[in-house]
């Protein structure tokens, strides 16, 4: 019968309107500034730059490679690279980006410059009170404002930065062993250089 | 009354006169429903209410949105390039005009006489009226009818026509 | 005492008239009508826009407003002094006079409507004898209004939206008008107080209004329906539709003239309302007999609040209309049904009183609503969409 289901409609909705006064368990939604839902794991909105340690000037993981500047869809990363280098969080000698501004009233939210970042520098934020008074500046976000602490990106994505953490050791565990056979190996090298050149006077004196 | 007969005439000579005169045709449609809806408050001046809602009802309702209609779908609604807005074939128009107003002035004019003057201000009501047609009138309302019911029948045709070619 | 009650809005005009000089004094009645009338109407959107947002809330499981002032009562307040003192942008392109004229045609001609409404006994500004056909000019020359401001923009959704809304308020105007006539065959008379003192009278304590007729029912259902469409409400308001085409006519409107818009299509929907409690619902009449001694006016806008309510409901629960579901809508159900209910309305004329006629219309009603429900479900209109140029 035709309008059959428009009544049936309309009873939904006059439950929901009566139900909603009377349990308080239907109401969906809640009193957004005093009460919060604590975010999703998976939530992301606009980029942050990892530190590691304490100083964030000095521990900033990124090192200014651009990568993500090329490959921002709209194009709202600026970074200007350093001329000189500086060590980085374990020390070893690295360029450094001497300016990075995201304009996050620009950024859409893509991820893709995390995806891109070969060093895991960048990272998705789920920080969402954001709004200024001015437009232009205030949505312009610079390198202090951008980093943030290894221990901030485990406190909002703990999952995902455990991984990274655990391939970051993996990836130093080999570096370091590589080290270490390349230092052993130079050693030894050393050593039967050291020995050849002993031998060599050794047997000339002899 | 004769003060705001002068006012509601001027308005509706100005509404026509910018329907002709204009360049945007749209502005030219929107001047015409200007002088319908004077013409109509004309009427009710003259205590014919009837004549005078279904003047709005019809012409600034319904016709003025189908001569919008009419240009937005068939040609450009925007002002012509080359500037004038008198056709190339002006004296015929004029002369269909004149001969369109001498023949209703003359209508007028001879019928005038026939009208006692200063008559009293007939009241008629709505109900006069669909008395009258229902009554003395009946034959031409259902020539009416059935001519609007042709033109409907032809518009469906076109319709249904277009929708088969199309397949 | 209660007579009084009932007259205190007549009697409290005829005071403050009576201290100018004879000649002012008719002028002056219709003026303070007027001011009244401009007054009341604005303030009864406010209340119905916090109403609506408060109820579709709840109908989503949600709270609504509630933060400014107590239960968010004082967010309409809050809502007019950001749309009064936002920017008023007109597009560079837009055709600047007749961009400026819209708005004002839209609410001056909204307003028209309520000078031949009766609100309460006595209580009609102009009490004309073509009352319904003066109000259904009026409302037809709110569709010019709105192809003006679409046109003017220069924005192809403004252009796309007035297209709809023309197209779609045409032909909804047809059936609405054609469910009137009904009332108007009736009653005999188009002034809208005959046709309320008409309908004001009661058999044991039950009112003879018409909606409680075979053809009145199905004719204040037509009529329902047109009026939806006609005042662009859910679910036919696709000319606003903001899922295609931003927000139709009024796209390019901001701040003042924005809300000169809004409050255009309130009040329009408050008139069509009282139009149709008028028509239907015994305007100012009450509903019971032993209830006359409440004052007039106080039903009257307790139905038109009422009316107000439904479209609310009807908002929060349907789903917008597609644009060839709605024109089929119109002309292939909605049409035809109040064409059949016009001959109803003639058959119950001239069958006399008794029980025949009740059984005999009722039944002709019945069967053309099943016949013609079952046509619709059957065709293929409401299924997905075949489009014939853009395969
Ligand atoms: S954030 Fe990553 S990709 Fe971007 S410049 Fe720094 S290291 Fe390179
Ligand atoms: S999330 Fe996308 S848009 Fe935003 S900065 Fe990264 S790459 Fe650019």
């Amino acid at each position: 019968m035709l309008g059959e289901g428009i009544l049936k409609g309309l009873a939904e909705t006059a439950r929901n309107f009566v139900g909603s006064y009377v349990s308080k368990e239907r109401l969906t939604t809640v009193e957004y500034p005093e009460q919060r839902i604590a975010p999703i794991e998976a939530t992301r909105d606009f980029p942050f730059l990892v530190y590691d340690g304490k100083d964030w000037d000095a521990g900033l993981r990124c090192v200014a490679c651009q990568i993500c500047e090329k490959e921002c869809p709209p194009k709202c990363i600026f970074i200007e690279k350093s001329k000189d280098k500086k060590p980085d969080a374990v020390g070893k000698q690295q360029f450094y980006p001497a300016r990075f501004d995201i304009d996050i009233s620009v950024c859409m939210s893509c991820q893709i410059c995390v995806e891109v970042c070969p060093f895991d520098a960048i990272k998705m934020n789920t920080e969402f009170e954001l709004s200024t008074t001015d437009r232009f500046g205030g949505l312009l976000l610079d390198r202090q404002q951008l980093a943030k602490s290894n221990e901030y990106y485990h406190e909002i994505h703990p999952t995902e930065a455990s991984g990274v953490d655990a391939r970051l050791a993996a990836e130093r565990a080999a570096a370091e062993a590589k080290a270490k056979a390349a230092a052993e190996a130079a050693a030894a090298k050393a050593a039967a250089a050291a020995a050849s050149s002993a031998a060599k006077p050794a047997g000339g004196e002899a | 009354m004769s003060f705001v007969f002068y006012i509601l005439a001027a308005i509706t000579l100005a509404g026509g006169l910018a329907a002709v005169l204009l360049k945007n045709m749209v502005h030219c449609a929107l001047a015409v429903s200007i002088a319908f809806a004077g013409l109509a408050f004309l009427f009710l001046g003259l205590d014919a209410q009837f004549a005078g809602f279904a003047q709005i009802l019809v012409y600034v309702g319904a016709v003025a949105i189908l001569v919008v209609f009419a240009i937005l779908l068939t040609r450009s609604s925007d002002t012509p390039k080359d500037g004038g807005v008198f056709s190339r074939t002006w004296l015929a128009g004029l002369v269909v005009a004149a001969a369109v107003f001498a023949v209703i002035g003359w209508a007028v004019l001879s019928s005038v006489g026939g009208l006692p003057h200063e008559a009293a201000v007939p009241t008629v009501t709505v109900l006069q009226i669909g008395q009258a047609l229902m009554g003395p009138y009946v034959l031409p309302l259902e020539i009416v009818a059935l001519l609007l019911t042709v033109a409907t029948i032809g518009a469906v045709i076109v319709a249904i026509h277009e929708k088969e070619d199309a397949k | 005492m209660v007579e009084k009650l009932d007259q205190i809005f007549v009697l409290l005009s005829h005071w403050l008239v009576g201290f100018l000089p004879a000649g002012l004094q008719q002028a002056a009645g219709i003026v303070i009508g007027v001011v009244v009338i401009v007054c009341l109407y604005p303030a009864l959107f406010a209340l119905a826009v916090l109403m609506e947002r408060k109820g579709l809330g709840r109908m989503q499981n949600r709270y609504g407003p509630n933060r400014v002032g107590p239960y968010g009562i004082l967010q309409p307040i809050a809502d007019g002094i950001k749309s009064l003192t936002k920017e008023d942008i007109v597009p560079l392109s837009a055709d600047s006079a007749v961009h400026f004229l819209a708005p004002i045609v839209v609410v001056v001609a909204s307003f028209m409507g309520f000078a031949v409404l009766p609100m309460g006994r006595n209580m009609v500004l102009v009490d004309m004898d073509a009352g319904l056909l003066f109000y259904f000019a009026m409302g037809a020359s709110t569709e010019l209004a709105v192809f003006m401001a679409g046109w003017s923009s220069r924005n192809k959704y403004s252009l796309l939206g007035a297209m709809r809304a023309v197209a779609q308020m045409i032909s909804y105007e047809v059936p609405l008008l054609l469910s009137s006539v009904a009332v108007v065959m009736i009653t005999g008379s188009l002034s809208l107080t005959k046709i309320v003192s008409a309908q004001n009278a009661y058999t044991g304590i039950f009112p003879h209004w018409y909606i409680f007729t075979p053809w009145g029912f199905a004719g204040f259902l037509m009529y329902a329906i047109s009026t939806t469409a006609e005042t662009n409400r859910s679910p036919f308001d696709l000319p606003e539709g903001e899922s295609e085409i931003v927000a139709g006519y009024h796209t390019e409107y901001s701040g003042f003239k924005f809300a000169l818009f809004f409050l255009g299509e309130y009040v329009a929907m408050f008139s069509i309302s009282g139009l149709g409690t008028t028509l239907f619902l015994g305007g100012w009449s009450a509903p019971f007999s032993f209830l006359t001694w409440i004052p007039s006016w106080i039903w009257f806008f307790s139905k038109l609040m009422l009316s107000i309510c439904v479209f609310i409901w009807l908002r929060g629960t349907l789903p917008r209309l597609r644009q060839d579901q709605l024109m089929n809508f119109a002309w292939k159900f909605v049409l035809p049904l109040s064409l059949i209910n016009l001959l109803v309305a003639a058959l119950w004329r001239f069958l006399g009183e008794g029980w025949q006629r009740w059984v005999f219309c009722s039944a002709i009603l019945l069967i053309a609503y099943v016949f013609m429900g079952l046509q619709e479900a059957r065709s293929d209109h409401f299924g997905p969409r075949s489009y014939r140029y853009a395969e």
